[in-house]
């Protein structure tokens, strides 16, 4: 038997990973609900950030705080890039061809990245103290990264229904034909949504660095599991994905603890699959 | 006999005869880049079955991984032959397969849930070979056990590549007669008509999830000779290299970039990726690792923005607008 102590540092780190897997897909799940392509690449885009953060601090000196807002502005830019370049031209194509276009800026950014960069695995050393709460052993460094992407989804929420071009961009994601009768212009609101999506893989990006080593494969070990939580969520619904987020963290957390750490992401990804069968609108959606 | 017919015996006949060609010092690694090429092909255009209907799996990887692990370890750890060792491998991917696509069909998981569905049984398969790292080596892979001086067709290894080229040849021409009689069937339609609109395909009389799971199944069977067959080729199989993501995106980049709506689509694209992949890695040597795919990536998005119907699929539709021009094209 496991000693309880181990579960409850289990859990604990696994509400500490769910803050970072919200974060992951808060913002692809933007791009889902309004612009309606999966952005297989998202979470490369969050990896560039990453090695942007890396560089500016290792190479430039940049202070760690600025270097961080930088890596926001590098989302952003890439976001609109992303959009420019790949999706405005195929925002009529199948879907189907939608995922493969982005899946081909996946293969794109990961060779791209061992090129220029190789495979080291690069990360910002941040030397905060361990937290020892009641025997149980919590970083500081994952506590501060958890507080600040809180803050980060709040300021989302209130960009998202507290100014004019929030609820524009909410509408277009409930009728994409009606708000083009409202006289909003979808395609501004779709560059505005991949800027502040792009932005959002900044803000990950510069948080996920202090925590985890970049690499050029860092995308394809969390971009499927940040589609399940898209998906589980209800693509598209913001606050799903939020909770699905903390629950598949917590069993990939307590799964590792009480089996192995593969065995935490298969039990996950099959928890996955069986709920989309049950239901497919997501955990919090509604059957149609 | 109709110039494409010639062609076409032409090129067979090419390909029959390369084993007996004297190509010099590099005969065995021209032999290797074709039999690879063969395999792939054939895994494409068994994928391309099902992508061309709407049904993109991303996770193919799973039945190429079911396939070459079970022959692999039944043979390594219980002496089995592949002969039997083989189907057994076929039938596991084929369960996987009913019980993956079964509840798809039923409860109308279609497009990027089915994507992402597939997605996801890829990435189990991988894992739990990763997990049951005691028996299936985990991430280091595993090699097959030498039949030593009972190699054979027995074992089915041969020390000899031209054994396997023809292999290779063989069961790539299996898969374009599967291919072509699929193409020809009234399957056909019936999954056109459930690709456009599964409740309108239903209502005339379809039945939708017996079709699609036939497909399903046909193709993940497929797969799994593929993967068998490779392992035994390979005489290795790695969770990465023969499951995973990394593979399922392989398979289908290259049928899109060759063409998934056309017969040789997905060999034309396996054989540009593979013959791209090993040109630049001879040239660039270990200098400017990942040059090879990030050209690939970017040929990719091109070809999804400029060329949809992949190069084999452009050139086969411009060759019939030449042929007949006074048909206008099919919208």
């Amino acid at each position: 038997m496991i000693d309880p102590i181990f579960l409850v540092e289990a859990v604990v780190n696994g509400v500490l990973l769910g803050g970072v897997l919200a974060l992951l897909a808060l913002g692809l799940n933007l791009i889902f609900g309004v612009v309606d392509i999966v952005w297989i690449a998202y979470v490369d885009l969050v990896a560039l950030a990453m090695y942007a953060v890396y560089f500016l601090v290792t190479l430039y000196g940049v202070p760690l705080w600025l270097a961080g807002l930088a890596g926001i502005g590098v989302g952003a830019v890439l976001g609109v890039l992303v959009h420019l370049l790949i999706i405005s031209p195929i925002l009529t194509s199948p879907p189907i061809n939608q995922l493969l276009a982005t899946g081909g800026l996946l293969f794109f950014i990961q060779s791209f990245a061992t090129l220029l960069w190789s495979t080291d695995h690069r990360s910002v050393r941040v030397t905060l103290p361990t937290l020892e709460v009641a025997g149980i052993f919590v970083s500081f460094t994952r506590l501060v990264a958890f507080a600040l992407a809180l803050v980060a989804m709040i300021v989302l929420y209130l960009f998202l229904t507290r100014t004019y071009t929030g609820t524009a961009i909410r509408a277009v994601s409930q009728d994409r034909e009606a708000i083009a009768l409202m006289g909003a212009r979808p395609q501004r609101l779709y560059l505005v949504t991949s800027a502040v999506g792009g932005a959002m893989a900044g803000v990950a990006g510069a948080l996920l660095i202090i925590q985890y080593a970049v690499h050029p494969y860092f995308g394809a070990a969390f971009g499927p599991l940040t589609f399940m939580i898209c998906v589980l969520g209800g693509l598209g619904n913001m606050v799903g994905a939020f909770f699905a987020a903390f629950i598949m963290a917590q069993v990939i957390s307590v799964g590792g603890v009480l089996v192995s750490t593969e065995m935490g992401y298969v039990i996950a990804f099959v928890i996955f699959i069986v709920l989309i069968f049950v239901r497919p609108g997501g955990i919090f959606g509604r059957r149609t | 006999m109709s110039p494409g017919r010639l062609a076409a015996g032409l090129g067979l006949l090419v390909l029959v005869l390369v084993p007996v060609l004297p190509l010099g010092a590099a005969e065995e690694y021209i032999w290797h880049v074709i039999i690879q090429i063969f395999f792939w092909s054939f895994v494409g255009t068994a994928w391309s079955l099902m992508g061309r209907f709407g049904l993109v799996s991303l996770g193919h990887g799973a039945f190429l991984g079911v396939g070459a692990y079970t022959s692999v370890l039944l043979w390594n750890l219980l002496a089995m032959t592949p002969w039997v060792g083989g189907p057994l491998a076929v039938l596991l991917a084929l369960v996987l397969a009913l019980v993956v696509a079964y509840p798809c069909s039923r409860f109308q998981v279609v497009g990027h849930y089915f994507a992402l569905v597939t997605l996801a049984v890829g990435e189990v398969v991988r894992l739990l070979i990763i997990a049951e790292r005691d028996w299936t080596g985990g991430s280091l892979g595993v090699s097959l056990k030498t039949a030593g001086t009972a190699s054979g067709l027995w074992t089915l290894q041969f020390p000899d590549k031209r054994v396997f080229y023809y292999v290779g040849l063989g069961v790539w021409l299996f898969g374009l007669w599967v291919w072509a009689r699929v193409d020809r069937s009234m399957a056909r339609s019936a999954m056109e008509a459930i690709g456009e609109d599964e409740t309108a395909a239903a209502a005339v009389g379809i039945h939708v999830t017996r079709f699609k799971m036939g497909i399903t199944a046909l193709s993940a069977a497929l797969t799994a000779v593929g993967g068998v067959l490779l392992a035994q080729y390979l005489a290795y199989a790695n969770p990465d290299t023969l499951s995973g993501i990394g593979v399922s995106l392989r398979i289908v980049f290259a049928v899109v970039l060759g063409g998934m709506y056309s017969l040789l689509g997905p060999s034309v694209g396996t054989a540009l990726t593979i013959a791209l992949s090993e040109y630049l890695r001879i040239y660039f040597g270990i200098k400017l690792i990942g040059i090879a795919e990030t050209l690939y990536g970017l040929a990719l998005i091109l070809f999804i923005i400029f060329l949809p119907a992949g190069i084999w699929g452009s050139l086969a539709a411009a060759w019939r607008r030449r042929a007949t021009p006074a048909r206008p094209a099919p919208a």
